[in-house]
């Protein structure tokens, strides 16, 4: 461990950081724009949800590098073609998650609440959305941990916030980039997910105790 | 007032729920749909606030075609209340009670007040307003459930098996506790259930459903018990007619006979003279006020110069004016006299109730207005 090139570079592995910080928060922004409506769809009408998840279960399984080739005709070595591989692979688990935790709101209070004469959006919105709230978060979770990850892998094409420093340090045979870049990844992903965790534990005060409903 | 007007019911797979329907609830009456599975006694009541909408037929609500109506706005006028409760999850118990006035527009102050009120009302423990409602026991959260389904007032209320889920002690106690919350607020209520006994308990009329939909019968509790329509009614009704409709009379509609009575100071033979009058062998026993102090044999007077001096044997049971005749006759087939004693305030001697007594009330023909 070279403390000298860490003092050296402290600038560089900053901005790598909020590159990588930025690129899952936008993968994240952009997955869940296209999850929600697709669940939302899904939940309305059941037949499509087959469907919507097999698609988005393929891509997901579609291996990265693959992916990135397969895109470089159309959007070359771009920050766009990095991003727009990341948000495919948090849709399955956004989609997956919402539509179940929108499956899991028990069917009588559905009815009561169309019973008491909310109107449909209006009931989607205010009862049935925050009941599967604590199962959509989950899915967050595990989206936002995975893109984390997977961000290192974009370095590949120039884009790869702290994925940069393994590279280089590879090309190097130098260990301290990569323990740095390591380290760095892997706590961002530990602070990200205790965050999301803090975060539902707020916004669903009556999950607690309740059987993890 | 709630009209169905010819009204059916056939779902998409060709089977009828429901099958010509007509009846009236009148204002301020709990009605009963009673019946076995499939008889369509939830889809009735699920078509009064549009959850179900008839293939055929009008219902009515005070005049006025639901069909016609907003959903949603007709929904929030009629209160609702299902077995499985359904109150929301990630709401309080106050905001769960202030459900409807917050969709119709109420302001905070209003609402709070009136979730207030319904909190005592449907009697919940005032804390367990800011609970969430997995931290109830079913009993307490039905209150919940009925309170929110009261929580603007409306004038009509469908109950879907309201009670069925709690336990026979609970769901003995919100029943009548609900009856009387009834007589103050007089709501017109569609009931689902589909136990006769409760629907007797609850029903100022009763509307029995057969499979697919039909109407057997449409009456009184009273007059259901006293002439049922047909095999089938008198089928569901039970074996225990005679009793069930014991259980509907109270001790104060019919009159006590004063029976063979007798005061503390009179003599052997007075008691002797009033029993052979009677055609008894004991005579009842009061003292100068009146206050029933028993019954006493003759035979075991024998020796004795006055009833006071005699081995009074209190009243297996005394029964007071509120009780209901098959109370009463469980008084009787428990005491060795073969009667009930009546008592009324402060334990004065009101007079006897007889086997002949209840004959005679139960060949009476059916009361047609339940009081």
């Amino acid at each position: 461990m070279d403390w000298g090139w860490v003092q050296d570079h402290l600038d560089e592995i900053q901005s790598l950081f909020f590159q990588h910080a930025q690129f899952t928060l936008l993968a994240l922004v952009y997955g869940f724009a296209i999850a929600f409506p697709l669940a939302l769809a899904a939940t309305r009408w059941p037949r499509l949800y087959t469907p919507i998840l097999g698609l988005t279960g393929i891509l997901f399984t579609i291996p990265s590098i693959a992916l990135f080739m397969l895109m470089m005709p159309f959007t070359g070595p771009t920050a766009t073609t990095c991003l727009i591989a990341l948000t495919i692979y948090t849709l399955l688990v956004l989609v997956r998650n919402t539509v179940e935790g929108l499956r899991g709101v028990p069917r009588e209070v559905r009815e009561a609440a169309e019973a008491m004469g909310y109107r449909r959006f209006k009931q989607l919105f205010r009862v049935e959305l925050p009941i599967a709230l604590p199962v959509i978060i989950a899915g967050i979770r595990i989206a936002v941990v995975t893109t984390i990850g997977l961000v290192t892998i974009t370095a590949l094409i120039g884009f790869g916030g702290l994925g940069a420093l393994f590279i280089d340090g590879f090309r190097q045979a130098f260990g301290t980039p990569i323990i740095v870049g390591f380290t760095l990844s892997v706590l961002f992903a530990v602070v990200a997910d205790v965050a999301l965790v803090g975060a539902q534990r707020m916004l669903t005060p009556w999950a607690r105790g309740a059987g993890g409903r | 007032m709630i009209t169905f007007n010819s009204v059916s019911k056939r779902f998409a797979d060709g089977t009828t729920a429901v099958d010509s329907l007509s009846l009236e609830v009148p204002d301020g009456e709990i009605a009963v749909f009673v019946g076995p599975s499939g008889c369509g006694k939830t889809t009735t009541l699920r078509m009064v606030n549009r959850m179900i909408e008839p293939t055929d037929g009008v219902i009515e609500v005070d005049g006025k075609n639901i069909l016609k109506e907003d959903p949603a706005e007709l929904r929030r006028r009629i209160g609702y209340v299902i077995q499985q409760i359904g109150l929301f999850p990630h709401r309080t118990i106050r905001e769960n009670i202030g459900t409807v006035p917050g969709l119709v527009g109420w302001d905070k102050k209003r609402t709070q007040e009136r979730v207030d009120e319904l909190i005592e009302v449907v009697g919940l423990q005032e804390d367990s307003g800011d609970r969430y409602p997995h931290e109830l026991s079913g009993g307490q959260q039905q209150r919940v459930g009925v309170a929110r389904a009261l929580a603007v007032d409306p004038p009509i209320m469908l109950m879907d098996e309201p009670f069925g889920a709690v336990d026979p002690i609970v769901r003995t106690r919100l029943q009548e506790e609900f009856l009387r919350l009834q007589q103050e607020v007089q709501k017109t209520i569609v009931f689902v259930t589909h136990d006769i006994d409760e629907a007797i308990k609850m029903g100022d009329r009763i509307a029995l459903l057969s499979q697919g939909g039909h109407l057997e019968q449409y009456a009184t509790p009273e007059e259901m018990l006293a002439s049922p329509a047909n095999e089938f009614v008198a089928d569901f009704l039970g074996g225990e007619r005679g009793l069930k409709q014991l259980a509907l009379i109270s001790v104060s509609d019919v009159d006590a006979q004063s029976g063979p009575v007798v005061t503390l100071e009179d003599t052997r033979a007075h008691a002797s003279e009033v029993a052979g009058d009677a055609n008894t062998d004991w005579v009842v026993v009061v003292d100068d006020a009146r206050h029933l102090r028993g019954w006493v044999s003759i035979e075991e007077l024998n020796g004795q110069r006055n009833v006071g001096e005699g081995n009074i044997h209190a009243f297996s049971a005394e029964v007071k004016s509120g009780d209901s005749l098959r109370t009463a006759l469980n008084a009787m087939v428990t005491s060795r006299t073969g009667v009930a004693a009546r008592v009324g305030e402060g334990g004065i001697y009101e007079g006897i109730v007889t086997h002949r007594l209840i004959n005679e009330e139960l060949s009476k023909p059916a009361q047609h207005t339940p009081d």
